[in-house]
């Protein structure tokens, strides 16, 4: 169905693909593999017609493509779902569906009825549920993924690019998807599916290329592989060696919350972090575990319950109150809630702390250089430089400089959100042990997260919520992933 | 070229030398040095002190108004209210001195004006969450007509009244008019409080990422009510130095001013997104858009032409701009 033939392209300094080729068969779903910058995106935005290969051919569906254009690629069915979906949030799911090509009446109007009436169809037909009507805006990410698979399937694709969509996804949006596309691959649409989350790969895949520095390794049936062999294959390591050694001296409670709640989101949520602790917090999407984070630092207004820092109770109105109690927080959005993306690595650093740097009320540039390089240096933060605008650097690279930030502002409490979402396997390593040395340091952390093995490997405790409600709060050693998601997803008990 | 700013870069303490780092990479400040290249070949006369002195005072009326709408759109907004500040400034400090009040006095009281029409438009933006274009749109329109209505439609002199303060806009010191120290005197501090000082660096943070902004700690309601007292205060300084100039404070002053600040400020580089740029460019982007109104007039170019050619220019500013972002990305 699809071939890629030595493919190459080369950036300004960088190779970023180097004579790699995959072939892919009707019906099947090829994952894509490979760490940050192993050359996955680069690639499929070659088959999406947005970047022109150096050299190489794309043959789909037995004809080779000439002077590829995103126009031409789309039209040879070839269709692109990006994590950040491309979907226009004030208007419509049919608006969405047939943007660009609204069905016209003959007055050259656009058919609205038709519109309608189409998308219903397409959505019947696909079993999505869809309300034609609704405002994309308004659905959950589960749902937009749906109009975008819509989307392409509407305009006849073949071959549909899934990148990274699970990201911010539950898991029971997860079945949803992961259904869904099981049933199109065989009504023979083609999938390639890139996820760093590699039970998904087993869970969904049938055939798959590792890619790794821009040049492939190899491909072969899923079913050949296991997860240590992957991880392997991909950077060169063993996935039990990728959570640091649990080293702890643990004390006393230094964070309590009590019954916490905001009205439809939070329900009475109380629990302790003990110094030195690593508290994890799981759950699904929309079980309030981002919510509870901003409400401790006083991101969120709260409608009752207390918190309590060294026994001592606090009232936060805003996040500044929080960090000057000596908190941080490492936000869910890396790049819209975690740095000035326009701004560089010493002033991303320093913002949050900058009463620091003062001499004669004027900021000392060469004090505050030297504590963004000292951090730079400290976690071996990539490129090395401290001038790096930070829009420029690899996603596991910004967490460090988020955490930097945190850390310049001596806080002793660390609030962290989906640290490793998005970030390669070799830079997750780096950030567990982070934030494995921090807590031996004495910094306490509570650390929200999607991935059930990352909170097992990495916290002490784990907290499980479910709908606003706290469900659980059980010991790592003693917990497992089915433990935890039967939490997750326990009914939430009605209060009398 | 590059010789002189590798020597430059070494010598002098090291805020000069940040700033001049920054200006190598404005591909408009080598537009500006080759207009006036070329404006002194082709007349002589373009690069005599006096034509210098005059181009700078050009500059600094509407330059001083520049500034202050750099940092309202470093935080992402814009302030449209600034050109009808200062005719309400201008006719209320007119009809203060006709009165009779102390000039000092009267003076202090259209600094505070300009800094309450700015106070009006931050508690619109940040605590009625008016969307900055539109709330500035909006005292635009009703300062406008507050000063018409004031001053009853007619221009306001103060000669009968003795009071004297040509000196602000028509005085100089060693040669160099006043309005000249005032502006630079403005540029400099307006560019230590953006560089080194938290208030400055929380003005490009909101501008970056407002969420981001807030989560580091940052007062986003604060610094972004501040910008638009900051934006107002400086548009009445700069009523001051006009009506000092022209002897009447006229009602229609100042009428368009909010466009020439923007685009002063967006062709020395700030971008009308937020986030980005800063008072140095400004400065260039001012100098550009004086020099060539200059160059035109000694060549005898037609007003109206002079018009499309500004137009031009920044569109053309941006677009180089734009380019170079993409050859660094």
């Amino acid at each position: 169905m699809l071939v890629m033939n030595n493919i190459s392209k080369e950036f300004p300094g960088v190779k970023a693909l180097d004579d790699v080729s995959i072939s892919v068969k009707k019906g099947e779903i090829h994952a894509l593999i490979g760490e940050n910058g192993a050359g996955k995106s680069t690639l499929m935005k070659i088959l999406s017609g947005a970047y022109v290969s150096d050299s190489g051919e794309v043959i789909v569906d037995g004809e080779k493509i000439k002077n590829p254009t995103p126009a031409l690629m789309i039209e040879k069915g070839i269709a692109v779902i990006y994590q950040e979906l491309m979907l226009l949030e004030h208007r419509t799911v049919a608006e969405n569906i047939f943007i660009g090509r609204y069905p016209k009446n003959r007055y050259g109007m656009v058919d609205y009825k038709k519109m309608r009436d189409e998308a219903l169809r397409i959505s019947q037909e696909l079993q999505l549920d869809l309300d034609p009507d609704a405002i994309v805006g308004d659905l959950s990410v589960a749902k937009r993924q749906m109009v975008e698979i819509a989307k392409a399937m509407s305009r006849n694709a073949k071959i549909i690019v899934l990148d990274e969509p699970t990201a911010t996804l539950g898991e029971a949006e997860l079945e949803g998807l992961f259904a869904l596309v099981k049933s199109l691959a065989k009504k023979g649409i083609t999938f390639i599916y890139i996820s760093h989350r590699l039970r998904e790969i087993f869970e969904l895949c049938t055939t798959l290329t590792i890619l790794k520095d821009g040049k492939k390794v190899e491909s072969g049936k899923v079913s050949d592989y296991d997860t240590d062999m992957l991880v392997n294959r991909m950077v060169g390591r063993d996935m039990s060696d990728i959570y640091p050694k649990k080293e702890r001296n643990i004390g006393k409670e230094i964070l309590c919350v009590e019954n916490l709640t905001r009205k439809g989101i939070l329900h009475d949520v109380s629990f302790c972090l003990r110094k030195g602790e690593i508290l994890g917090i799981a759950g699904l999407a929309g079980a309030g575990r981002t919510e509870i984070l901003r409400a401790i630092i006083g991101a969120d207004p709260v409608d009752g319950g207390c918190v309590k820092i060294k026994g001592k109770n606090v009232k936060f109105r805003s996040p500044a109150d929080g960090i000057r109690a000596k908190l941080g927080i490492v936000p869910e959005e890396r790049k819209t809630q975690g740095l000035m993306l326009k701004q560089n690595v010493t002033y991303n650093t320093s913002i949050a702390s900058l009463k620091k740097y003062m001499t004669n009320g004027l900021i000392n540039t060469r004090k505050e250089k030297q504590i963004a390089k000292d951090y730079v240096d400290l976690f071996h933060t990539r490129p090395g430089k401290i001038d790096v605008i930070t829009q420029n650097m690899s996603g596991g690279n910004q967490q460090k400089v988020v955490l930097s930030k945190c850390l310049a502002c001596d806080c002793e409490i660390l609030l962290v959100d989906e640290p490793t979402r998005g970030i390669d396997v070799g830079a997750k390593q780096e950030i567990y042990n982070i934030l494995n040395n921090l807590v031996k340091d004495g910094m306490s952390i509570v650390m929200v997260s999607s991935e059930l093995p990352e909170l097992l490997g990495v916290c002490d405790r784990i907290m499980v919520m479910n709908e606003g409600h706290m469900m659980a709060i059980v010991d790592a050693e003693e917990a497992n992933e089915e433990l935890l998601m039967s939490y997750a997803t326990k009914e939430v008990p009605v209060k009398m | 070229m590059a010789h002189k700013s590798s020597v430059s870069a070494k010598s002098g303490n090291t805020i000069f030398n940040n700033s001049i780092q920054k200006l190598k990479s404005f591909g408009i400040l080598w537009v500006l040095i080759a207009i006036i290249i070329i404006a002194s070949i082709l007349e002589p006369t373009f690069l005599k002190f006096s034509n210098v002195v005059n181009i700078i005072r050009q500059i600094a009326i509407n330059g001083i108004i520049a500034v202050g709408m750099t940092f309202v759109l470093l935080t992402g907004g814009i302030d449209l209210s600034v050109g009808a500040s200062v005719g309400v400034v201008a006719v209320t400090v007119a009809m203060l001195f006709q009165k009779g009040v102390n000039p000092v006095l009267a003076i202090i009281i259209g600094l505070v004006i300009g800094a309450a029409i700015g106070f009006i438009n931050g508690l619109g933006i940040t605590k009625g969450k008016i969307v900055p274009f539109i709330m500035t749109l909006g005292t635009l329109t009703a300062f406008r007509g507050l000063a018409l209505y004031i001053a009853n439609g007619s221009p306001q002199s103060w000669r009968k009244s003795g009071v004297d303060i040509k000196f602000l806009g028509q005085g100089d010191l060693f040669g160099i008019p006043v309005p000249v120290y005032i502006f630079f005197a403005v540029l400099i501090i307006a560019h230590l409080i953006l560089k080194y000082t938290a208030f400055g660096r929380s003005v490009y943070a909101i501008g970056d990422s407002r969420e981001a902004a807030r989560l580091s700690g940052i007062n986003v309601v604060r610094t972004e009510w501040l910008v638009y007292i900051i934006s107002g205060f400086l548009a009445g300084l700069s009523s001051l130095i006009l009506i000092s100039r022209l002897s009447v404070g006229e009602p229609t002053a100042g009428e368009g001013a909010e466009l020439d600040a923007i685009a002063m400020s967006v062709i020395g580089g700030t971008s009308a997104s937020g986030g980005i740029g800063g008072v140095i460019g400004t400065l260039v982007g001012a100098t550009l858009l004086s020099v060539i109104a200059n160059l035109l007039n000694i060549i005898g170019v037609s007003p109206f032409i002079q018009r499309i050619v500004k137009g031009i220019i920044i569109i053309l500013a941006i677009l180089l701009d734009q380019n170079q972002k993409k050859r660094k990305a």
